[in-house]
């Protein structure tokens, strides 16, 4: 029966329009449904404005898509959520990232502790080059959580629907599976640290269609307990997992923008701008 | 005749003509290391027809060069193994900071400055060093904290062949963690790892076949290494465990024949050939191991 419950609850959430780039955004930390908001993001590479004006809110336990053509600077905002582009020298980010209400683009705030709470999982798997166990297991060791390390692989494993194929295999190298097992491994590691949100860079398009959906189908799982954002070029991806969509385009001088925001449904069978029904539907970039 | 040519004859005469430049080119050098094998075995088989093999390796006393000569290479091999280890103890650590440095911290301008001055470091000529070992390390450094050193030491030549080496450590390792994808390193940061974490648990680890190839690579350099240790080592083969006294290793007594006037085809001569093939096979054997290990642990990222 709670089972039940919670899947009608997220169905609400569903349908309820969610709080869009234009509107206006409630004060920090108020609306507890909204667990990062992003305000009037602007990210340079050098004297390149890559991403301008970027706002819009991710609601907690949710699956937010990313989409656009390339070059529009999806990438660089999901990496800005987790600090990531800090390790590009040239990048400077202006704005706000809200996350629980914290901006964690301000400057006193450490990077380490932000990717402690914001996990991320890459475009092309990159498991450490150690066991599928200590793959898992290294992730919490750094990050001081202590208990019962075999319980946490398996946990991790299993909710990453790896578990049944690697049980056997814990020893053995990560490399040494198949792309599509690396990613859900990278995944479980991802788990392995207890973040709140999870960012997902193209997570399946190095991917064959079946893991493809093994994939799809473990986000589907894993938004109960996190709070999803995926970037993805495949619009059935996006059409198929996310609750709510975000298109992005080129503006002047290749900026990124962003055009739209809605709850999933509705921006694919009902854009509010014209760029978003003509990029959905093929008759551009 | 066809409107498109296809046979392309012209181009396979010139394609066979560089292979076989090449092929001489690959000849010469591998001839080369067979001639010199050759010439250092024929050497020490005449050595050994004199000197039982067994009491060469396993005798305890070298007087190559007195009356009566005692012909135990022990003595050489310990005295090449005090420096080879004083060598290691100063390089590898120091090498492998530098190398973690060059790869994971230094901004780019900081290594484009670092990286060829290592380098031009590794060119200075040996005997600098052997000097600088003679000159400063022991009045300066060593004798402040071990009074009773000497002028010739195991430990002054033994730190000098360290600094010597550090480059080739540091350069070596360096390329092998530069050759570690970004994308492993994104994927450590993005699980809450410090930059210390990820250099030591995730670059480190990945890049280990390499490092471990440049350390043996050191090892064997500094056990090859002549001119540092006939300068600043002394020339007293002894079976000592006291680094602070003169030794001599294998190559120092290599230099000590040819400078003084040995009789060409006596049997302190040929017993260079015996202590040559020695050398030889051990940094063949280094070579061999440093091989395996790379093959053995090399990752596949792809
Ligand atoms: N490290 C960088 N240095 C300089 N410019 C960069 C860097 N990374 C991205 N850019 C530029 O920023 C813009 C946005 O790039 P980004 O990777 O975010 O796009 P994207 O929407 O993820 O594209 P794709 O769909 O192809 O992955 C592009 O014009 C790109 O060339
Ligand atoms: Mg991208």
């Amino acid at each position: 029966m709670i089972g039940v419950d919670s899947g009608s609850s997220i169905g609400t959430v569903t349908a309820a329009p969610v709080s869009a780039g234009t509107g206006v955004l409630p004060a920090p930390g108020t609306d507890e449904k909204v667990i990062l908001s992003i305000r009037d993001l602007n990210v340079y590479y050098g004297n390149f404005h890559a991403v301008g004006g970027v706002s819009f809110d991710v609601p907690k336990n949710q699956i937010t898509a990313l989409i656009g053509p390339s070059g529009c600077g999806k990438s660089t905002v999901l990496r800005c959520i987790n600090r990531m582009n800090d390790l590009i020298p040239s990048a400077r980010v202006e704005g706000e990232i809200l996350y629980h209400g914290q901006n964690v683009v301000a400057k006193g705030i450490d990077p380490v502790a932000v990717r402690r709470r914001i996990g991320m999982v890459f475009q092309k798997p990159n498991p450490f080059p150690k066991s599928i166990y200590e793959n898992i297991s290294w992730g919490a060791k750094i990050n001081g959580i202590k208990g019962n390390m075999d319980e946490l692989v398996e946990t991790c494993l299993r909710k990453a629907a790896l578990w049944d194929e690697v049980k056997d295999k814990l020893k053995e190298n990560g490399l040494a599976l198949s792309g599509g097992q690396q990613q859900r491994l990278c995944i479980a590691r991802t788990l392995a640290i207890n973040p709140d949100v999870v960012l997902m860079d193209e997570p399946a398009s190095a991917l064959d269609p079946i893991s493809t959906l093994k994939i799809e189908d473990l986000m589907r799982e894993l938004e109960r307990q996190y709070t999803i954002v995926i970037v993805t070029h495949n619009m059935q991806q996006a059409a198929r997992v996310s609750d709510q969509t975000v298109f992005f385009s080129l503006g002047e001088q290749r900026m990124g923008m962003l055009v739209e925001v809605s709850p999933t449904r509705e921006l694919f069978t009902n854009p509010r701008d014209q760029r978003t029904e003509d990029y959905i539907t093929g008759r551009f970039g | 005749m066809p409107a498109i040519d296809l046979g392309g004859r012209r181009r396979d005469v010139g394609e066979r003509v560089i292979g076989i430049v090449l092929f001489v080119c690959a000849a010469i050098s591998v001839l080369t290391t067979v001639g010199i094998v050759f010439v250092l075995i024929e050497q020490a088989v005449e050595f050994f027809l004199q000197v039982p093999v067994a009491d060469f390796l396993f005798g305890s006393t070298w007087s190559a060069l007195f009356n009566n000569p005692q012909f135990g290479v022990l003595p050489l091999v310990s005295g090449t193994l005090w420096i080879t280890l004083i060598a290691l103890v100063v390089s590898l650590p120091l090498g492998l900071l530098s190398a973690i440095y060059l790869s994971e911290y230094a901004d780019q301008r900081v290594r484009d400055v670092l990286k060829p001055a290592l380098e031009l470091l590794a060119g200075v000529p040996t005997i600098v060093y052997g000097f600088f070992a003679v000159t400063f390390i022991r009045p300066d450094i060593l004798r402040p904290i071990f009074p009773s050193i000497g002028p010739f030491s195991a430990l002054s030549a033994g730190i000098a062949v360290g600094i010597l080496i550090i480059p080739l450590v540091a350069s070596l390792s360096e390329d092998a963690m530069r050759a570690v994808p970004r994308a492993l390193r994104e994927g450590g940061y993005a699980m809450g790892a410090t930059k210390h974490e990820v250099s030591w648990q995730v670059v480190v680890p990945a890049a280990f076949s390499g490092i471990v190839a440049s350390f043996i690579l050191a090892g064997s350099r500094a056990i090859g290494e002549t001119m540092i240790v006939a300068l600043a080592a002394g020339s007293r083969p002894q079976l000592v465990t006291n680094p602070l006294e003169p030794m001599q290793t294998m190559t120092g007594f290599i230099v000590q024949v040819f400078s003084g006037d040995v009789p060409y085809g006596s049997l302190p001569y040929l017993s260079l050939f015996a202590v040559g093939l020695l050398l030889f096979a051990i940094t063949l054997m280094l070579n061999l191991i440093s091989q395996w290990v790379v093959s053995k642990f090399r990752e596949v990222y792809e």
